[in-house]
């Protein structure tokens, strides 16, 4: 866009005020649905994507680790892209389509990538797992778009699922139990089994 | 965390005049810098004004033959873009070196070249840090200074800049485009953006309180061969040590900037002009007034063999 366009004012959307008389912090709405179920929640607006599934909707199959991005437990998918959940505020998704590893399959009826894990032995305490599927999930979506890694060796042409690029992609979720290998198998597994 | 109201945009100038009503606002975007510093109230804005959601997602070409890159593009969007794979390919590369994927996702274009220091000190509030709080001294300097700035840096502070993204930039000319609160706007090249941090570290940039990035430009392709080299602890997911960013041509003239040497991305004109005499002599000058600790001093012969090591890798 043209940002001489931009002196055009136009109204903005106040979503919260503060409420100073009753010392309560401030609170906003928001709306979204996560794994299929529309949610409309009055939240303190520091509440983290992460906390607003785990307290208040209940949904702990997502996990915190380091709170801090660097660690990926919290991994969700939203509207199609892996994101850490910790580092977003639930306010900022209004609107948007949240998937959880609740979402992508339950006990009886797993996703591939799911029993995919449980066939490769893809942990060992499971406390990243739900981070690692989640994001092994978008990542083959990723290679699938073109997007390219810090390993694919022709920026122009499409990427292809090797076991260096799964490696790479997959960097941002920490296994402590360092189940990496496992994961890979895992991971190639579901994508056709080739790399 | 400290509270905050919380208000979303949806255009440039409504995010300006919102921030002209409540001053000690702060704009938001991808949140993955300002929630984290938020979290360890580093960073303690009253109120937060989205600007995710304002229409400045594009990569457009430009009339002179370039590239506008809105400030809300996503580190992950711009990455992929076919245009910048094909014709500035150092961006494409500096962008997948950096972060993770899951946070590519979020993170934009204008938070990335405004993301704040990783100094450990900048981020442990038990510490002296000009930076986080004026006056209370630098706790880098006589300690863990391994990842701190060799050239640029003062007395006051020796911090890096971690932009993987703004060395590939600063490579190819970008400027940055802003509007203030009185709807004017100006460019910037990315070398003004910066500043150097003097006796006043707490002030990063020459951006005004409330004026707003819309885009990045980048002038039209130069060719050349694009290699972004990260040198860091570990093979993925970590923070520059150094990096040396070029694009050479085949009569071996060429560009090149460092990152994770000094609080901007490190170029001069006149080391590219060295560049066809080899590492040894660019580096010499980008290099000439460097200042080590007893910890950093390694990244000195670090730059000059990365930059042999990238040029050799051009020549094929
Ligand atoms: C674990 C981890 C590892 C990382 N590794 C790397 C790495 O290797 N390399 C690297 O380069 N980066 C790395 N990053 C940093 C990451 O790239 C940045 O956090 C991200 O680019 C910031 O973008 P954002 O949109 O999320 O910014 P935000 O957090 O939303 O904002 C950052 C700053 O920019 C301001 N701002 C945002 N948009 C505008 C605008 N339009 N106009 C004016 N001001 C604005 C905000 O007010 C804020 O001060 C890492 C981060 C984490 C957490
Ligand atoms: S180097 Fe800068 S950011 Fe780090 S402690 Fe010193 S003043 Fe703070
Ligand atoms: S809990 Fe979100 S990345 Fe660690
Ligand atoms: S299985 Fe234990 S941390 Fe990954």
């Amino acid at each position: 866009m043209s940002v001489a366009a931009v002196s055009v004012a136009s109204p903005s959307t106040v979503v919260a005020v503060p409420n100073k008389a009753a010392a309560r912090p401030p609170t906003a709405r928001v709306a979204f649905n996560v794994n299929g179920t529309a949610h409309d929640l009055e939240l303190d607006t520091r509440t983290t994507l992460l906390d607003a599934l785990r307290e208040h909707l209940r949904l702990t199959g997502t996990k915190k680790g380091c709170d801090h991005g660097q660690c990926g437990a919290c991994t969700v998918i939203v509207d199609g892209r892996r994101i850490n959940s910790c580092l977003s505020l639930a306010v900022m998704h209004d609107g948007d389509m949240i998937t959880t590893i609740e979402g992508l399959g339950l006990p009886g009826n797993l996703h591939p990538m799911q029993q995919a894990f449980v066939v490769h032995d893809g942990y060992q305490c499971g406390y990243c797992t739900p981070g690692q599927i989640c994001s092994a999930v978008a990542v083959l979506d990723e290679i699938k778009a073109g997007i390219p890694s810090h390993v694919t060796a022709d920026l122009t042409g499409a990427p292809t699922v090797t076991r260096p690029e799964l490696r790479e992609r997959m960097s941002g979720n920490i296994c402590r139990c360092g189940a990496y290998s496992n994961i890979v198998d895992a991971i190639v597994d579901v994508a056709g089994g080739k790399a | 965390m400290k509270s905050f109201t919380f208000e979303r945009v949806d255009s440039p100038a409504a995010a300006t005049m919102a921030f002209t009503r409540t001053p000690g606002a702060r704009f938001i975007a991808g949140g993955t810098n300002l929630l984290d510093l938020m979290k360890l109230e580093i960073e303690t804005p009253g109120h937060l004004i989205d600007v995710s959601r304002l229409g400045l997602d594009k990569i457009e070409p430009t009339s002179d033959g370039g590239v506008r890159i809105g400030a809300m593009v996503r580190n992950t969007d711009l990455a992929a873009d076919a245009r910048i794979r094909r014709d500035y390919g150092l961006i494409a590369r500096a962008l997948v070196a950096g972060a993770s994927g899951q946070l590519r996702n979020k993170a934009t274009t204008a938070g990335n070249l405004l993301q704040r220091t990783r100094c450990p000190y900048f981020y442990d509030t038990n510490q002296p840090c000009n930076k986080r709080k004026p006056g209370s001294g630098c706790a880098a300097i006589a300690g863990f200074s391994r990842n701190h700035a060799i050239v640029g840096a003062s007395d006051a502070c020796i911090a890096t800049h971690p932009s993987d993204m703004a060395v590939a930039m600063q490579v190819l000319d970008a400027a940055v485009e802003t509007v203030d609160a009185a709807g004017e706007t100006r460019s910037i090249g990315l070398a003004d953006l910066y500043r150097a941090p003097g006796n006043t570290p707490q002030l990063e940039t020459v951006l005004a309180p409330g004026e707003l990035i819309t885009a990045v430009t980048l002038p039209k392709p130069i060719g050349g061969t694009h290699i972004y080299h990260k040198v860091r602890d570990r093979a993925s997911y970590a923070f520059a040590l150094i990096s040396v960013g070029v694009v050479v041509q085949r009569d071996g003239s060429g560009r090149v900037a460092l990152g994770g040497v000094g609080y901007k991305p490190w170029r001069a004109r006149s080391a590219d002009a060295e560049l066809p005499r080899g590492a040894k002599a660019a580096t010499a000058v980008l290099l000439a007034d460097a200042k080590a600790t007893h910890e950093n001093a390694y990244k000195l012969p670090l730059v000059e063999r990365t930059l042999a090591s990238v040029l050799a890798q051009a020549k094929g």
